[in-house]
């Protein structure tokens, strides 16, 4: 609609009354085009964000009106709720596990994927399929059936006589954690494709100047391909730490946090205890905690930037 | 040996393991698809054969019965409902804000860019409570709207996605048009949003995926089961209550995937190359 009024105003010359001229000024039109971005800014953040903030220092279950109960909600959390602390330290085990083994697999197969023909590419799109599909249920309910009761892992482990009864790695709280793990490592595609993008991108004159002068591929590999790839990984690393610590669906549906909380994960009882017991005043500060923790992890690791992250032009 | 050998050899070797390693990859999903064709007493019976004993095709029938007479037509046609209207909004709104951020110079412009660089991190799920709330406030709980509208005010991952597309593409085009008469808002609509669809088209793909695949939303805010998506509908096949019809969950889980499958095999190369062009080197 506005196109074609304007094209014709347009022609009738421009600036010749006041509205259009401040239609067309440069800050209207900016702020036309992102209203719609600050806008939802403002009611789906900004608003939700205050509240929050509020609310975690009150009681509050949903209904009714909050009872303002100051510091309560925080210090309950690190002195009074033992199941808290083990949420946080398995949220932590689980993204410090993970966040590396799923960055060294993306990888390892992105150098190994990163050139040939259509074969190649066949490869690729195969080890890529498990991250479009992981995330979903359908996938936490196979999971369930491949690492439970006389499930195939486990009925392989006693045919190699790595065990000798029925064993459900998702019962047992020593393992339960390390299935949400491997499932979440096996979806590696999406740092995959960004390594293979900046492989693609490291100039391969540095590669035949480092032949010339007698390099391995080791030699390569440590000199060369680590240091270029630095931002990339740095990248990855930012955002798979935050999306390690919002994990919910997988642990939520394949073991409930249980056993004995073995895997339960933050945003898994942040849930519990907002949705099912309706604590929301205790959620709300749980998630302002979580917030924090997120924005000092990340400003780590763009204050510890400098130090190994290489950029090649600068600006 | 010769070189020439001891690189074939090489070769096989790597082919060997790399596909090898690949049906390790997709090893769940295989099982997945033919314990669909399972019989629930093979199921039990047989876990760790891959292949059906014998072909039996009811789990389809069975599950798309669904729980206490909602069916998957109507789980399937809500998620399909969902994602589109979303989806759209997402795109949508993202390609206008982008524009807004790439070629528009206005005050304040960096301030705003910085905080949508801010969105891009903040993660999402600790703003539910209030949002729920919110929601709750207007009405919402148990209607799709929660899971439809936040999408149609822009979604900093597509935004910055289109946005680095944008910047891509020459001034010049934008001058041009300028010249010929052309304002800021033509220049978005003729000029630079047909020259952006591999953008529109990874974000959409991207959309899609998510939308599809969320649950935490919809559990959060549906109650109706007339209203559910199939992810919560798969979730209730691992409920303990319901009888566990192992081979009913795989076939639905099945069906499920399919479309995510489908837009994955039919546009890859716009996801490899989103990422590629559009990607970190901002």
């Amino acid at each position: 609609m506005k196109n074609k009024s304007s094209e014709k105003s347009i022609k009738n010359k421009r600036k010749n009354s006041s509205l259009q001229s401040i239609v067309y000024n440069e800050n209207f039109v900016g702020y036309a085009f992102i209203s719609l971005f600050i806008i939802g800014f403002l009611v789906f953040t900004v608003y939700p964000l205050l509240s929050s903030l509020y609310l975690s220092f009150t009681k509050y279950s949903g209904l009714g009106t909050p009872e303002w109960i100051g510091l309560l909600n925080y210090k309950r959390m690190f002195t009074m709720d033992p199941r808290y602390l083990k949420s946080l330290k398995v949220t932590f085990v689980y993204v410090f596990i993970y966040v590396p083994l799923r960055l060294i697999f993306a990888l390892l197969v992105a150098m190994m994927f990163k050139s040939g023909g259509r074969i190649v590419a066949a490869y690729r799109t195969m080890y890529y399929l498990p991250s479009v599909i992981g995330g979903s249920v359908a996938v936490a309910v196979i999971w369930r059936q491949l690492w439970g009761y006389g499930g195939v892992i486990n009925r392989l482990f006693i045919n190699l006589g790595l065990m000798d009864e029925e064993f459900s790695f998702i019962a047992s709280k020593d393992t339960a954690l390390l299935t949400i793990i491997i499932l979440a490592v096996w979806q590696f595609g999406s740092p995959m494709l960004v390594f293979l993008a900046g492989l693609k991108d490291i100039p391969a004159s540095l590669y035949e100047a480092a032949t010339v002068d007698g390099a391995n591929n080791w030699q390569k590999f440590w000199k060369i391909t680590l240091p270029s790839l630095t931002p990339i990984i740095f990248f990855n690393l930012v955002n798979q730490l935050i999306s390690g610590f919002m994990a919910f669906t997988q642990a939520y549906i394949i073991t409930r946090g249980g056993p004995n909380d073995a895997t339960m994960l933050y945003v898994v009882y942040l849930y519990e205890k907002s949705f099912t017991t309706f604590q929301m005043g205790y959620g709300s500060a749980m998630a302002w905690v979580l917030i924090v923790i997120v924005a000092i992890l990340t400003a780590i690791l763009f204050a510890t930037q400098g130090k190994w992250v290489y950029y090649e032009n600068k600006g | 040996m010769t070189y020439k050998t001891k690189k074939l050899i090489r070769k096989i070797l790597f082919h060997v393991f790399v596909s090898l390693t690949c049906v390790l990859m997709i090893y769940p999903i295989l099982y997945m698809l033919f314990g669909s064709f399972k019989t629930q007493q093979d199921i039990f019976q047989n876990p760790t054969s891959l292949f059906p004993r014998e072909w039996n095709f009811n789990n389809y029938a069975n599950g798309w019965k669904g729980f206490g007479g909602t069916t998957f037509t109507t789980f399937f046609r809500n998620s399909i409902a969902i994602t589109i209207i979303s989806v759209f909004g997402q795109v949508a709104s993202s390609a206008i804000i982008a524009y807004g951020f790439g070629r528009c110079r206005f005050k304040g412009r960096s301030f705003w860019f910085s905080i949508m660089i801010v969105m891009m991190l903040m993660p999402a799920q600790v703003l539910i409570i209030p949002q729920y709330i919110m929601f709750n406030s207007f009405g919402w709980v148990n209607t799709w709207l929660p899971l439809i509208v936040p999408g149609f005010f822009g979604y900093p991952f597509f935004i910055f996605l289109i946005y680095q597309f944008i910047r891509r593409l020459p001034l010049e085009l934008d001058e041009s048009a300028y010249i010929d008469g052309c304002s800021k808002y033509s220049i978005f609509g003729r000029i630079i949003l047909p020259l952006i669809k591999p953008a529109l088209i990874t974000s959409m793909i991207f959309a899609t995926y998510w939308k599809w695949d969320d649950f935490f939303g919809p559990m959060i805010y549906l109650t109706d089961i007339k209203k559910y998506t199939i992810s919560i509908a798969l979730k209730m096949f691992t409920d303990p209550a319901a009888q566990s019809d192992w081979g009913a969950a795989y076939a639905m889980s099945v069906l499920s995937l399919i479309p995510v499958i489908v837009i994955f095999f039919s546009f890859q190369k716009y996801l490899v190359e989103g990422i590629s062009t559009t990607g970190i080197k901002g």
